[in-house]
């Protein structure tokens, strides 16, 4: 089947829990990987608390949904990334940060985590190139 | 009694840790919780206005809510209480009123 591929990406700013834009914005990411079009994901400001390691939301009594990022690879997501002025702002680095593997099921090819951490000029040049851009 | 002032909302996004620590007076309590989690934590743009604010009013930090986003007590800046829910109703009790920061 012929079909037009654009270049989706979400762009993600809230922290996960206080407010619903980022289990929305997962909710969104994983519909549209129905649609077979090229999907990344941007991590900036608070949104880069959604991807910390170790998210335990027993106590609040609210579903966890950390674990799920870790099968965006799966969803045919290639892309995420996660701006680095605003990581070091809060305190964290790259290792505060779930890893997320990819592999290519025709060509086996595999990449063990697609996370990458860009500085501001590049998120803004990967802004530029999306043709879709969806704000949570 | 002096007031409990409570921040649910990012240090980052909002400005509601500013506004309650410019505007608590000595002796007076913070208690973060949700997303104001956030402003308890080490190495934070945050962190020294914290600090600073240390020195005059007590802070706490709800510990499911520091869960939850995935931090230890290991990160909290010294000097602010992780409280458990029965802690933060104590507080509320202990307190002449409770001044929410939205």
């Amino acid at each position: 089947m012929s079909q037009i591929v654009k270049k989706f990406m979400y762009l993600n700013r809230k922290a996960p829990y206080g407010t619903i834009y980022a289990w929305e914005s997962l909710e969104v990411v994983l519909i549209g990987a129905a649609f077979d079009q090229e999907v990344s994901l941007m991590f900036v400001d608070d949104g880069v608390y959604q991807l910390t390691k170790g998210q335990d939301t027993n106590g609040i009594g609210m579903k966890n949904f950390s674990p799920t990022y870790r099968t965006l690879g799966d969803y045919e997501v290639k892309n995420i990334y996660v701006d680095r002025d605003s990581l070091a702002s809060r305190g964290l680095t790259e290792e505060d940060l779930v890893a997320i593997a990819w592999e290519d099921w025709e060509t086996e090819e595999e990449v063990e985590n697609i996370v990458q951490v860009i500085d501001s000029a590049r998120a803004s040049e990967l802004m530029d190139e999306a043709d879709v851009v969806f704000s949570f | 009694m002096s007031i409990l002032h409570t921040v649910n909302k990012s240090p980052f996004e909002r400005s509601s840790l500013d506004s309650c620590l410019k505007f608590a007076r000595s002796g007076a309590s913070v208690l973060l919780f949700e997303d104001g989690v956030y402003g308890a934590l080490t190495g934070t743009a945050a962190e020294g206005r914290v600090r600073e604010a240390l020195a005059t009013v007590k802070i706490y930090v709800l510990g499911a809510d520091l869960k939850a986003r995935g931090f230890g007590e290991e990160r909290v800046i010294q000097g602010i209480s992780v409280v458990d829910y029965s802690g933060f109703v104590d507080l509320a009790a202990e307190h002449a009123k409770v001044q929410a920061w939205l």
